[in-house]
């Protein structure tokens, strides 16, 4: 392997729910940095390996660790969940909220809406109910909430699912000027052609075990196992 | 000082001219509760007023010996009378004693509505009854027993187009008369005798028992006789000053 | 029909000449349930929002419990507190019976079930949709609970209102710790039962009016002041 910083890791990872065993055991290290795709079919664990990863999902054996200590994690972490989860305020008001838990200046928070607002385009619509919104506009304002903070690791579960193309497009926009400006991302999706598009490493999973993992042009042209060639090539995996 | 009194008494609006006089006398304002008498006895009993004015003599009496109260001071009376239908279909205006009217009422099961509720004119109806050798226990659906107040149950009379008894004072306040009118009245039986009852301070120190002793003498006394016997309702006198001083 | 009309011209005539008994016992209606209201907001609210939040071995039969309470008639509720107050109960040395205090009593304890029903059900709602987004962006337990009551707030503010109609329209409970002593704990129910007791229908049904008038101003004013209707854009 490449010599990575040390990144995030999870050791023998179980999670358990009811005696039924969702995710793990699982090994897996993860760079500092980099573009990392969470592919597998529907209920492979890709949802819990996240959660897990930010630390809100607790493990039944096994240990997470992080490079930065654990207090810190979710402040230097964001999360955008599958189905936006808009609070019943105001667009203004959804982006202010992450920084007003911080307590930052009213001057600084303004200032950032302002900023966030023109890059979502909804820089007119700071008035309105983030509720009322449609579904690409509430992923936008989700994604610019989780990136308001400025965080370190960016995790996202399939934020493309419900949307149109267009959207997607925006989405994946918004997704790689945050690469580039050096945020670490994570995002599961079970779009291919997305997971080509962004992926700089990609992690596979099925029945909540982990199948392959490796750098985006290896895996893609040469997958490791048999159930992740026939994934990649488009068949149906279970 | 509050005085706990029967619904009766205060329908008739005498309460009225009674306590603005009390006010200006003695200087002693009286709080009214308006309950039945049983309810009445019950709060004299607990300590929760410092007096009670009702018209039930057993009860009273029974009251007294237990030691809930001092002593017992008639104070007036005025009289039941009984209420029907205009069309009076037991025909118990032409009875000569209240004991034929209920018998009247009884034999042509005609509806028939009671208080229901333990008050001093409820213990009258089942006294009355009782006399005629009567058991309303025993009556057809048409003996409504109702357990509500003197208004509430003229209430119901008027809408059951039934007959009732009630005192006279608060039938001749009685704003919802419909149908109903007097039908019989004037027998002795049916005379209906006030008394006032101060709590006992022994049973219960934290009663105001001079304020009770300067109302009872007040209530004995002159002003409170010609107020009482000079109140009217449609010409008609409601209740007679009996206190002996 | 007449009645109604007698009543609705009843109401008229007590309004306009300012019937000053009227005036006195509307006030007082106002300040006994405004005062029930505010003690069984400040119970309630917190109650809802912590069994709403919290897990905790009892919490099932809490819930249950408040709801039961919920259903519990006010004259049961109006006789147990006279029980407590009388002179021969536990409580009886306070001398609170038949004073507005018993009454506000009576009335939180109507109430605050009620309220802290409604909003744990509201509290639990919204923490259900914001639970993941919370959690994830690591919010302190005060921070966290300020947000969902306020989040919250015009369906806190609905059940505070709910708890205000039902205390300014109870009666049963009023009367019996209360005792419907003129100038002292006459309100405007025990004033219209009294009225109907005496066959004043004119009277009970314009005193009725007055009561709905007086619960419509209140849920207007509140309102108002928290501008709920100028935001409430969804």
């Amino acid at each position: 392997m490449v010599t990575l910083k040390a990144g995030l890791t999870l050791t023998a990872a179980l999670v358990k729910r009811r005696q039924k065993t969702i995710l793990g055991p699982i090994d897996l290290a993860l760079a500092a940095s980099g573009f990392t795709i969470v592919l597998g079919p529907n209920g492979a664990g890709k949802t819990t390996l996240l959660k897990v990863l930010h630390g809100i999902e607790r493990l039944s054996a096994g240990s997470v660790t992080w490079p930065i200590t654990e207090p810190l994690v979710r402040q230097q972490q964001a999360f955008v969940f599958q189905s936006p989860i808009m609070l019943r305020r105001s667009v203004w008001a959804n982006l202010a909220y992450p920084l007003q838990l911080l307590g930052r200046p009213r001057a600084e928070i303004a200032q950032k809406v302002d900023d966030w607002a023109g890059r979502i385009g909804l820089e007119t619509a700071l008035n309105r109910q983030a509720p009322r919104l449609s579904a690409g506009e509430k992923q936008k304002l989700t994604l610019a909430r989780a990136l308001i903070r400025q965080p370190q690791t960016l995790f996202l579960d399939e934020p493309c699912a419900n949307l149109d193309g267009r959207s997607t497009r925006e989405i994946e926009t918004l997704l790689r000027n945050a690469f580039d400006n050096g945020t670490r991302i994570i995002m599961a999706t079970h779009d291919l052609g997305q997971a080509r598009r962004l992926a700089t490493d990609v992690v596979f999973l099925l029945n909540g075990q982990l199948q392959d993992q490796g750098l985006a042009p290896r895996i893609f042209n040469a997958p490791g196992t048999p159930q992740s060639q026939a994934f990649f090539a488009g068949e149906i995996v279970e | 000082m509050r005085l706990a009194v029967t619904t009766s008494f205060h329908n008739s609006g005498l309460s009225d001219l009674l306590l603005p006089a009390i006010r200006a006398d003695l200087g002693l304002h009286v709080q009214l509760l308006v309950v039945g008498t049983g309810q009445a006895l019950r709060l004299g009993r607990a300590g929760d007023v410092d007096a009670v004015l009702v018209h039930s003599k057993t009860a009273e009496d029974a009251f007294v010996s237990a030691g809930f109260a001092s002593h017992r001071r008639p104070i007036m009376y005025n009289d039941f009378v009984l209420i029907g239908p205009a069309s009076d279909p037991a025909a118990i205006r032409q009875a000569s004693d209240v004991k034929e009217a209920l018998r009247r009422i009884a034999d042509a099961k005609v509806r028939f509505v009671s208080r229901g509720d333990d008050s001093g004119t409820d213990k009258t109806e089942r006294r009355l009854w009782a006399a005629a050798a009567l058991q309303p226990e025993t009556f057809d659906p048409w003996y409504k027993s109702l357990g509500m107040g003197m208004g509430a149950s003229l209430n119901t009379a008027a809408g059951l187009n039934a007959y009732i008894l009630a005192d006279r004072a608060s039938w001749l306040n009685f704003g919802n008369k419909r149908t109903l009118v007097l039908l019989f009245s004037g027998d002795p039986a049916l005379f209906n005798q006030y008394a006032f009852l101060p709590i006992n301070p022994s049973r219960h120190p934290h009663v105001k028992w001079a304020a009770a002793a300067a109302l009872e003498k007040w209530l004995a006394g002159a002003t409170a006789k010609a107020l009482i016997n000079d109140y009217k309702i449609a010409g008609q006198q409601l209740f007679i000053h009996n206190a002996q001083h | 029909m007449n009645d109604i009309w007698a009543g609705l011209e009843a109401a008229f005539w007590l309004i306009v000449t300012l019937n000053t008994d009227l005036l006195e016992i509307t006030l007082r209606s106002l300040q006994v349930s405004l005062t029930a209201l505010v003690i069984a907001s400040l119970i309630a609210l917190p109650l809802g929002t912590w069994l709403a939040i919290r897990r905790f071995r009892y919490r099932r039969a809490t819930i249950a419990g408040l709801n039961a309470l919920m259903g519990l008639p006010p004259v049961v509720v109006g006789l147990i507190v006279y029980l407590l107050l009388s002179r021969s109960g536990p409580l009886g040395v306070l001398g609170l019976l038949f004073t507005p205090t018993a009454m506000i009593i009576a009335q939180v304890i109507i109430i605050t079930p009620l309220i802290a029903s409604i909003t744990h059900q509201a509290i639990r709602e919204l923490w259900a949709d914001y639970h993941d987004l919370l959690i994830s962006l690591n919010t302190t337990k005060k921070q966290r609970i300020m947000t969902l009551i306020w989040d919250a707030r015009r369906t806190l503010l609905t059940a505070s209102l709910a708890g205000f109609g039902r205390a300014i329209g109870e009666v049963g409970a009023i009367m019996i710790v209360g005792g419907n002593i003129d100038h002292a704990t006459r309100v405007l129910t025990t004033a219209i039962a009294l009225e109907t007791s005496k066959g004043d229908f004119a009277l009970a049904l314009g005193l009725g009016f007055v009561l709905i008038a007086l619960a419509l101003a209140v849920n207007f004013t509140i309102h108002a002041l928290s501008r709920t209707e100028r935001d409430s854009t969804w």
